[in-house]
């Protein structure tokens, strides 16, 4: 008795009319997106992943690199990134109050929400881009050798970080920056580290207090899972193979270590970046359709709730990044 | 329109009368793990960090953990996962467990063998 019963409707499942999965088209196919997009992040976190497991004794340690707070001078590992993570669950906390204000039909109520979700989301893309700029202007300087790798300078008596401008010789020279108008026009030289190597060469030199440390990670003994530091002859012989200054991070270059670092901190991030930037961009059309009461008059307020699930992926998102780019 | 919200968390432990409650409720357990997953990053307990499980470090593990247990609670409570059929559910949420999962094993299988070959083999890196 209890398998034959079946109405008219639901006979005919697949033959349109209904909703197999009780979801509208706009909101399947937003899931659908959302899958699709959580792949392409996935291949981007397995990269870094790669080539963190291929370099594994040698690449940077997230702590020392991420240790700025804005208008606050020190060693600060961690603590924006965690304030920049909760701005965004934050603000999506106020994204699914507005869903839910929405299902209520408070039109008053999704406004706010939805202006609460919009400053969230412009707060995180503002804290990107300023640790962007940081991480592109750099922290300490180090030096490029031959093959690539990054010899960073520390304190020998107190073991800190040493930048170059703490102890690199300036060397007079008349050498000057090429500037396109002064010579070929379209030839211009770009940037110039602060200081060239020969004067960070002489200053090593003439400091005692100053030794190299290398990418290399102590992977047993007291001094486990931290870079290797140098005795001073040591650093005398290492920096021989010194072939470039290098002050802060790009594509090419990158002071912090593993250049591969730097590449995949612009392409993760900046995609992210880019998906919040849109997702506030999304939340602004809706913000003023419901203002002009567009949901109202139509109804419901399923619109909210896509964009809404547009943006909780971009949070759910930044919760891997943060996991695996900061933490791990 | 799902208008009957699962109110229910952790497996029933925990009934909140309102879906705005409940929305309260998550964010406070979601700020909870958050701070314990800095203060571990921060402190870096050598107890963790020393120990290794499966090849991996014990406070990885832990983070990696945390970080599942914050995407379990975003995707349910948040998008709403919990309301939906669970045919929509295991259609959105297997699939892509499943291919993550088999691109990390092969890349970082691969990574790892990489990583031998520049240690043990005949491969100059560091000049």
């Amino acid at each position: 008795m209890n398998s034959t019963v079946t109405t008219g409707t639901n006979e005919k499942v697949w033959e349109g009319g209904n909703q197999p999965l009780n979801a509208s088209y706009g909101k399947l196919m937003m899931w659908f997106f959302l899958v699709s997009d959580a792949l392409t992040f996935s291949g981007f976190l397995a990269a870094y992943g790669f080539s963190r497991f291929k370099f594994i004794e040698t690449w940077p340690i997230a702590d020392e690199v991420f240790t700025h707070v804005p208008f606050f001078h020190g060693n600060f590992p961690m603590y924006y990134v965690a304030f920049m993570t909760f701005i965004l669950i934050m603000s999506s906390v106020t994204m699914v109050l507005a869903v839910d204000a929405g299902h209520k039909m408070k039109k008053n109520a999704v406004i706010w929400y939805l202006l609460l979700t919009i400053i969230g989301g412009a707060i995180f893309v503002g804290s990107q881009a300023w640790e962007w700029a940081t991480f592109i202007n750099g922290d300490h300087g180090a030096v490029e050798t031959r093959g690539g790798r990054i010899l960073q300078f520390v304190k020998a008596d107190t073991g800190e970080r040493a930048s170059l401008s703490d102890f690199a010789k300036t060397i007079p020279t008349s050498r000057t920056q090429h500037e396109n108008k002064n010579g070929i026009w379209f030839f211009d030289e770009g940037y110039q580290p602060s200081y060239n190597l020969e004067e960070v060469v002489a200053g090593l030199k003439a400091n005692p207090n100053i030794v190299i440390r290398t990418e290399s990670i102590h992977q047993e003994g007291e001094h486990m899972g931290h870079k290797t530091v140098l005795n001073r002859e040591e650093s005398l012989n290492k920096i021989k193979e010194g072939r470039l200054v290098v002050e802060g991070a790009n594509l090419i270059h990158n002071e912090y270590g593993s250049r591969l670092f730097a590449d995949f901190f612009f392409f993760i991030t900046g995609f992210h970046g880019f998906h919040v930037f849109s997702g506030v961009i999304f939340n602004l059309i809706i913000f003023f359709n419901v203002i002009l009461g567009t949901y109202e008059r139509r109804g419901h307020y399923e619109m909210v709730e896509k964009v809404g699930l547009y943006w909780h992926f971009v949070d759910l998102v930044w919760v891997f990044v943060f996991t695996f780019f900061y933490l791990v | 329109m799902a208008q009957a919200h699962n109110l229910a968390i952790f497996r029933g432990l925990i009934k909140f009368k309102s879906n705005t409650q409940k929305i309260w409720g998550v964010l406070i357990f979601l700020t909870i793990i958050t701070a314990i997953e800095v203060a571990l990053g921060i402190i870096k307990p050598q107890a963790l960090t020393h120990t290794y499980f499966l090849g991996m470090k014990v406070l990885n593990w832990i983070f990696i953990i945390l970080t599942l247990v914050k995407a379990y609670y975003i995707t349910w409570d948040f998008m709403h996962m919990r309301d939906e059929k669970s045919s929509l559910r295991r259609s959105v949420v297997w699939t892509p467990i499943f291919l993550v999962f088999y691109l990390l094993l092969i890349l970082l299988l691969e990574a790892d063998y990489i990583y031998e070959v520049f240690k043990n083999g005949f491969v100059t890196w560091n000049f």
